[in-house]
Formats: C-alpha cells, structure tokens, sequence
C-alpha cells in the first residue's frame, strides 16, 4: 500500500509544525523520516497514524489512493510503534499482542483459536517464541519493542508507522535490531515509515531518506544519493562529519573528512596540494581520524584507513600535503 | 549485619521507630484491649450481639463502604479533570480538594446539616421530591462520602499523571474505541491506586465521629453509628462496655484493611513496571 502525503499543513497554536510538506511513500518501501528534533517528522508520522490531524481543508493524505485525512486512528489500519514501547503492563506478553484482535467488534474478530494461533505466528515472526507469558516488565528493551511491533502486526495494517524505535535502546542493541529490521521488512515487505533522527540509522537502514528541517522537506532520495549529492548546506551538515573550507572567490566548500587525501609534505604540488600540520590523531578505530591545521589557521578533519597511516608514520606536529576533489 | 552504608543510622532510626508506634500506637491499643478483657466472653456476646450495637455496626460499616465506593469514582472523574484538561480556575480547584482535610469535622457536619436540614436550602426541595437526607443514613452517607473523597483524590492523581498517552495512542491505533481503551487499558492501570484511595476512604469514615453525628440526628437502631455507641457509653461512665465495641470495631477494621492489602499485593504482582 503506497502513501501520498499531499501538502500538509499543521499548526500548534502559533507554531507551525508543518509547512505545505508533500512525499510519497512507494509500496512495499523503508522511508526514512530524518531531521533534528522540532523538525516536524513526529507530527507528521502522527498525522500519517490519525493520532493528530492537519490544519482543516489543507492536504491529503491518501492510502493507495484513497484520501484517510479524515478517518480516525482506529479505522485506518496502521501499525504504529512507540519510542518507548508503550505496551500493556498490566497484559501478559501474549495479551498485548492480541489486543488488536480482541477488541475488533464481533462480527469482525477471529475465534479465540486463531487468535492465539495469530498470536503464536507474531511471537515468532519477532523471534519470542516462549515469552508469551511474561509481563513487559520481565523483558528487556528490545524484546519489549519486538512486543510493540508483533503487536503492531496483529490487525494485518496496511503500513506500518515507527516513531524513533530504537531511540530508547542502548548502541548494541540498537544495531542489532536495526539490522533485524531491515531483514524482516524485505521478508514481510509492508510499506513502511518510521522516523529517526540518527542520520546512521537513516541511512544504514531505508530505501528512501526524507530529510526534514523546520517544518518543511529539504531533500528526498535513497541514501546514496543524499550522502553523495546534498541539496542544501543543512542536509550536507546533517548527514555526518563535513569540513566546511573556505575559498578564495567567497564560496564555501563542503568536504567530507574521508575525501581528504593526504601524502607526505615532501610531495607537495603547489597546484593542487595544500600544507597542514597535523595537530590531533585518534586512531583506536577501523579508520583513523587526523586534526589539520591549514595554512590559514582554520581545523579540517580527515579520516584515511589505517593502513595508510601506518605507510605514512605520521605524528601529532607532523607537517602533510593534503587535496581534496 | 552492619554493613557501610552510604547514608548511616539504621540502629538508631529503627530504635526511634520502634519506640514510637509502641507509645503512640500499640501502648493504647493493648491497654484498650485489657480493659476490654476485663469482661468476659459471655458479656462480650451479650453486648455485641445486642439490637442496638448490631443496627449500629452495619450503619457504619455499610455506609462507610458505600461512601468509599462513591468516592472513588468520583474521585476519579475529578482526578481525571484536574490531570488531563487545562481550565481556568483549575488550580484553585486542585487547592479545594484537600479542604475536607482541613474543615474540622464538627463544621462540616453542621453545614451538611443546615444545608439538607427539612428547612435547608438542599433539604427542603428534596423533601418535596420525598427524599430525606438529614437524619437518615442517606445522611451519614453523603457526610462520609464528603469526608472520603480527598483520599480517593490524591491517591490517583500522581499515578494518572504519570501514566503516558502512547499506551491510549496504541490501544487506538490498534482500533480500540474510547470505551474499551478506558476499560482495558487506563482503567487497571489506574486501579491498584483506587484501591489504596477506597481503603484510606473506608479508614477514615468506619472511624468518623464529627460529621456525621450532626446530620444523622442519632436516633437508636436507625442513624447511630458506633463511635457515637462507643461515646455514649463512657458517658454513662461504662468504660470496659466502650472498650468492648471499640476493640470489636479495631478488630473488623484491622481484618478489612488486610484483606484490601492482600488483594492489592496480588494485583501489584500482576502488574509491575
């Protein structure tokens, strides 16, 4: 199921949380809501769930072609997951996941069998087998969040919606998950939407990266081209480390620290080549990351793979020749 | 056993405990039940056995029951006004709420009395529509009731803000209407509190003597309450008699109170965070 967001508009009082904001989300996609925090990206994955609406009469939002503006949360067939989970507590691991299904009117609702054989199915979807008993709080963040979204998953939604997912987990966790998750949604392939605000996690994990700043869309495309070709200063600044390096005619350059190249001062070339010194090295890592000072006394960063460091047997106070494209 | 600690003074703050609830608290309740025990099993039955003393035992324990009932859920209704809607007014109302707290009891019981008094304000239309509320247990009832609420109030009040909308948010995206989210998943989040709040509630009106002794009018058999019983026989300089009600009375309460105690125990253990 595709999703067409159509110049949406929000406001909280004064405050514009969405300013005329259109995307499209293609079937059986992983789009990747990205921005910092007031971007905008929360209320719109809101507004996509039904949990909050646009300014009235301004933008659609359309599920397969069939505008959803107006239809309330429970009737939309999204799955939504929480940053913080927010399971049942009170529900058993089990109970939570049936809960979509158990309040479906009755005429709608699967016997109690095919509840808890559904139920069954999810918990293994999720890699659970065996916890249906317990409660939330026996397990930990990240079988809690595989709760939220076998959960999710019960109701058959047509997309599913993931607000900072792993936001709560800690950095291995997180990344195992991350991987999980990619894996699991080419196997279930739901049109799906979530939103982060770690440009890593975005680009790791989607197909397509909405770059979202002050209420407004700043670029759209999958994580190659927006690392490679940022639109805008903002997204080239937002999506990792980036030396910004003045020039002569009053542009400015912006070069990723991996770009740099870096050779021994002895072979400097005045046309291309610029002198450094190198004023900080930090090298417990796969690649090695250098602090420069440029003639004009302004810092670069540069990261170059260790082996070269190694081949160049370099030093803090070490003066280099550096070009970058 | 002594272990460092970081904040030290475990001897001496158990010590200053001990030596407290045994002065304040058990000293008097042992001493209570010596003089009780001055009579023996037969007047025991006799006395609390009698009409009078059983008419008075299920007015208040009755009462009191259904005025902690009646709290909690009004209680909750306010609690969930004053948590989740923002109005002008609101903290001063959020103040009021503990007034019943601060009134002594004897002021509210004359008010209500005044109030729902046959000539009151409240009293005599509601006379007209043939409901009596002065002098009846319906009475004693709304005067416990007025007493309890605060309880039930503050009890719920720190738990309903504490509880966050994502769990409302996911129970509706997960097409649960209003009803069902308030009955499956607010509402037993919110009941080990209402329970603690209907037990304080209870606590205080089986043992509330000002309020209602006013607006019940005390008429034998009908609108007395125990400590009014228990009163009335000191008055007549009977002690071991008043001892005999007033341990009979600590005896049904501590029972009650362990009872609710022991349900929220299990509830607790269903439901932790």
């Amino acid at each position: 199921m595709s999703i067409s967001i159509q110049s949406i508009h929000k406001s909280f009082g004064s405050y514009l949380a969405l300013d005329d904001v259109s995307l499209e989300v293609p079937q059986g996609s992983l789009t990747a809501l990205l921005g910092p925090s007031g971007s905008g990206k929360t209320t719109l994955l809101r507004i996509v769930a039904g949990l909050d609406f646009a300014d009235e009469g301004r933008g659609k939002i359309l599920f397969h072609g069939e505008n959803v503006a107006d239809v309330p949360a429970g009737e939309r067939q999204v799955g939504f997951v929480f940053q913080h989970y927010a399971l049942f507590r009170h529900m058993t691991v089990a109970e939570n996941v049936a809960f979509g299904l158990n309040v479906m009117p009755r005429h709608r609702r699967p016997s109690a069998a095919e509840i808890d054989e559904r139920v069954k199915e999810l918990l293994h979807l999720v890699r659970l087998d065996g916890l249906d008993r317990r409660r939330p709080h026996e397990l930990s963040g990240g079988q809690r969040q595989r709760v939220a979204l076998a959960r999710a998953l019960a109701i058959r939604p047509k997309v599913l919606l993931l607000d900072e997912p792993f936001g709560a987990l800690d950095a291995q966790v997180r990344k195992d998950l991350r991987r999980w998750l990619r894996v699991f949604h080419d196997q279930i392939g739901l049109t799906t939407l979530f939103v982060t605000h770690d440009q890593e996690e975005a680009l790791e994990l989607a197909d397509q990266v909405v770059v979202m700043r002050q209420a407004r869309v700043e670029q759209v495309g999958p994580p190659q081209e927006i690392f490679d070709h940022p639109r805008t200063p903002f997204v080239y600044e937002f999506l990792g480390n980036v030396n910004k390096i003045p020039h002569a005619n009053g542009e400015v350059r912006y070069v990723r620290p991996h770009e740099m190249e870096i050779t021994f001062a002895a072979e400097y070339d005045a046309a291309r080549d610029v002198l450094a010194d190198v004023t900080h090295l930090f090298s417990a890592g796969p690649v090695a990351s250098l602090s420069l000072r440029l003639g004009d006394g302004s810092l670069v960063e540069a990261e170059i793979s260790r082996k070269q460091l190694e081949e160049l047997a370099l030093s803090v106070g070490d003066r280099v020749a550096v070009r970058w494209p | 056993m002594s272990r460092p600690r970081v904040i030290p003074g475990f001897g001496l703050s158990l010590g200053f405990s001990v030596v407290y609830l045994s002065l304040i608290i058990l000293l008097p309740l042992v001493a209570l039940f010596v003089k009780a025990a001055g009579l023996g099993w037969r007047e025991w039955w006799d006395l609390l056995s009698s009409p009078r003393v059983l008419a008075a035992a299920r007015l208040t324990f009755g009462a009191s029951a259904a005025a902690a009932a009646l709290s909690s859920v009004l209680g909750l209704i306010v609690t969930w006004v004053l948590v989740r809607y923002t109005f002008p007014g609101r903290r001063l109302l959020d103040g009021m709420i503990d007034l019943p707290f601060a009134l002594p009891t004897a002021v509210a019981g004359i008010t209500l009395t005044t109030l729902y008094a046959p000539n009151g304000w409240l009293g005599a239309p509601l006379q007209q529509l043939g409901l009596k509320v002065a002098y009846t247990p319906i009475g004693v009832f709304m005067a416990l009731t007025f007493i309890g609420f605060p309880f039930v109030v503050r009890t719920v009040q720190p738990v309903l803000e504490d509880l966050s909308r994502d769990t409302e948010e996911a129970a509706a995206t997960l097409g649960a209407g209003r009803w069902v989210t308030f009955w499956r998943v607010v509402f037993p989040a919110l009941l080990p509190a209402m329970i603690t709040g209907f037990t304080m509630a209870l606590a205080r009106a089986i043992g509330e003597y000002g309020s209602v002794i006013f607006i019940s009018g005390n008429l034998p058999m009908k609108t007395e309450i125990l400590p009014l019983l228990i009163v009335a026989q000191l008055e007549q300089y009977n002690v071991p008699a008043a001892s005999v009600i007033a341990a009979a009375m600590l005896i049904v309460s501590f029972t009650l109170l362990l009872v609710i105690n022991l349900l929220q125990r299990w509830l607790d253990k269903n439901q932790q965070r």
